[in-house]
């Protein structure tokens, strides 16, 4: 029996781009390169391990997104997945964390499976709760944040590093997992992997094949209303000294100035 | 006047720091109704008094340590149900914001997660976020649903507000879904006796000019001599210096303290993503160019094993 992983991932604007809001206080993607968040490329990498542990498995990679969001299908593809399903629509413009989750638990269901792989958090909303949003949604165990997971005879193990306790952790699948960057290095993709990627097949599906309503998702069906995005002013220029032997004790007189001592 | 659930996070009945400042947040909505769950919760009930809890729901059972989440957020849902609250606030902490998520779809309410702030407005409240590594400020609101709310550490200050404080013991009945990811085992987090990164109202942090595991003393050195918590860049912790737990930025933990002090650190956006709410920034970096220096109050241009240990002997001694 088969073991069907789906790995969830993300398409966002490159951190090291100049990142900012469109008019509509959406994401702007059109002037910032995008790629796939490097925190779902340790997910990929996990599915990856866990798939060549088992007998029989099968990895699909899963995106909710514009037509570029294509572009972090290829790159999973190209590390190994086996297949790839785009959900695309032009109503899904400005959809919140919340109506992600419905397109990708629907979605997922609609795939098939026994386990999701996700990542910690997108490295642009940085919330980190949509592994949790789909357990729920699914009605299956979320073994989430693991900085280790395995799969064995249909129970996922793993560990969980939090504040004030470091845990271990155990389901049966069904289940969603989602993995730190303290999970492994992911590995870069292959020539071989690249050249097999142009071959993998990439489904795409809309609103209607998932039978979900316009209005569900969306800027105006949004859960969430942004009504202002400033753009933090520059920082004034701050008091740079050069240390001549007498650089710990200027910078104690700054503190001390500031009431830190 | 409306009540707003506030979810408790305690350790054996020790309030965190973090939920307390939610209490001051909550006042301004409307009154604060407090929810502890777990071994010593009713022990929480004097701090959370002491803070504005108006009420507090209690309930412990062996599910809350045995599962991981799921118990916890049929507990606040429960909660949700026997109060009929205008809003919910959960610190945002890992498990904080999953419980927070889980209970926002099961009431059928949008999420914000984060904030920074948090205001009365004619639609609801109005919470404050900062996006792309801390360059914008956004202010956000439910649109639809009891607002669900996580919000940051430091995000307000600790204001004693004596209230009532009733305690009442929560009726929680368990879902089915409660009991499926076991916890099988758990290892407390040795203590450094430092202050929880997270939550420090100073943060020093050491990079890749720290060079070396055996060099994060000169680091903690100056922690300890001003009661504040230690952080670690990616390089350092990728490096295996520090441990991951106490890493800041993008991959890391998110720290918005009084003061962060960046040492031998060049502010890579990835770092920058988890510290550039710092209300003071300070620096210490050989390299004039470094990014850091753009985002400080005070920079100095120097050997952090000069600077350092000459300003942690100074810090003591004006300490006495």
């Amino acid at each position: 029996m088969s073991l069907r992983i789906v790995v969830t991932v993300k398409y966002v604007p490159d951190a090291t781009g100049d990142r900012h809001f469109a008019d509509d206080l959406t994401v702007d993607r059109d002037d910032v390169d995008g790629l796939l968040s490097e925190l779902d490329e340790y997910a990929v990498e996990q599915a990856l391990q866990i798939a060549d542990a088992a007998d029989d498995a099968e990895i699909t990679v899963l995106t909710v997104g514009p037509e570029d969001a294509k572009d972090a299908l290829r790159k999973a593809l190209s590390m190994g997945a086996d297949k790839a399903i785009h959900v695309e629509d032009d109503d899904l413009h400005g959809t919140d964390a919340i109506g992600t989750s419905l397109v990708l638990a629907k979605a997922i269901e609609k795939a098939g499976f026994d386990l999701v792989v996700s990542g910690m958090a997108s490295t642009d909303g940085t919330a980190g709760i949509v592994p949790a949003l789909l357990a729920e949604r699914l009605g299956v165990p979320q073994v989430t944040l693991l900085s280790e997971v395995s799969v064995e005879d249909g129970v996922v193990k793993g560990r969980r590093d939090g504040d004030t306790a470091s845990e271990q952790l155990q389901a049966s699948l069904p289940a969603v997992v989602s993995v730190t960057d303290q999970s492994g290095e992911a590995r870069y993709p292959s020539f071989k992997g690249i050249m097999a990627a142009k071959k993998k097949p990439v489904q795409s599906w809309d609103l209607e094949d998932l039978e979900i309503e316009a209005d569900e998702v969306g800027l105006a069906g949004a859960w969430t209303k942004v009504d202002s995005a400033t753009e933090r002013p520059a920082r004034t220029a701050g008091t740079i000294v050069k240390d001549e032997g007498e650089g710990g004790k200027q910078l104690a007189e700054f503190l001390a100035g500031q009431k830190f001592i | 006047m409306a009540e707003v659930l506030v979810y408790v996070d305690h350790v054996d009945g020790a309030v965190r720091k973090p939920t307390l400042e939610l209490l001051t947040l909550a006042r301004r909505i409307g009154e604060p109704v407090a929810v502890a769950l777990g071994p010593g919760a009713e022990n929480t009930a004097a701090a959370l008094a002491e803070h504005g809890a108006v009420k507090v729901l209690t309930h412990d059972a062996a599910e809350y340590a045995d599962y991981l989440v799921v118990p916890k957020v049929d507990a606040l849902q429960a909660a949700y149900d026997a109060v009929s609250p205008a809003a919910v606030l959960v610190p945002s902490s890992a498990e904080g914001k999953e419980i927070a998520a889980r209970l926002a779809v099961r009431i059928g309410s949008g999420i914000i997660t984060d904030a920074t702030d948090l205001e009365a407005g004619d639609e609801g409240p109005v919470a404050t976020q900062s996006a792309f590594a801390a360059s914008f400020t956004t202010k956000s609101r439910i649109a639809k649903g009891v607002p669900v709310i996580t919000v940051k550490p430091n995000s307000a200050a600790v204001e004693a507000a004596p209230a009532a404080g009733a305690v009442e013991a929560l009726a929680v009945v368990f879902s089915e879904k409660a009991t499926g990811t076991k916890v099988t085992a758990r290892t407390p987090r040795a203590s450094t006796g430092r202050p929880e990164l997270t939550e420090a109202a100073i943060v020093v942090s050491g990079g890749r000019g720290v060079n070396g595991a055996e060099n994060f003393s000169v680091i903690e050195n100056l922690a300890d001599s001003l009661g504040a918590a230690v952080g670690a860049s990616r390089a350092a912790v990728d490096a295996g210096w520090y441990p991951h737990t106490n890493q800041v930025g993008q991959t890391g933990k998110s720290v918005s303290p009084q003061l962060y002090i960046a040492s031998g650190i060049s502010g890579a956006i990835q770092h920058r993503a988890g510290m550039q709410t710092s209300k003071t920034i300070v620096a210490i970096n050989k390299d004039a160019e470094a990014p850091i220096f753009d985002l400080v109050d005070y920079g100095v241009v120097g050997d952090l094993f000069d600077v350092v240990p000459q300003l942690t002997e100074e810090i003591k001694t004006r300490k006495g």
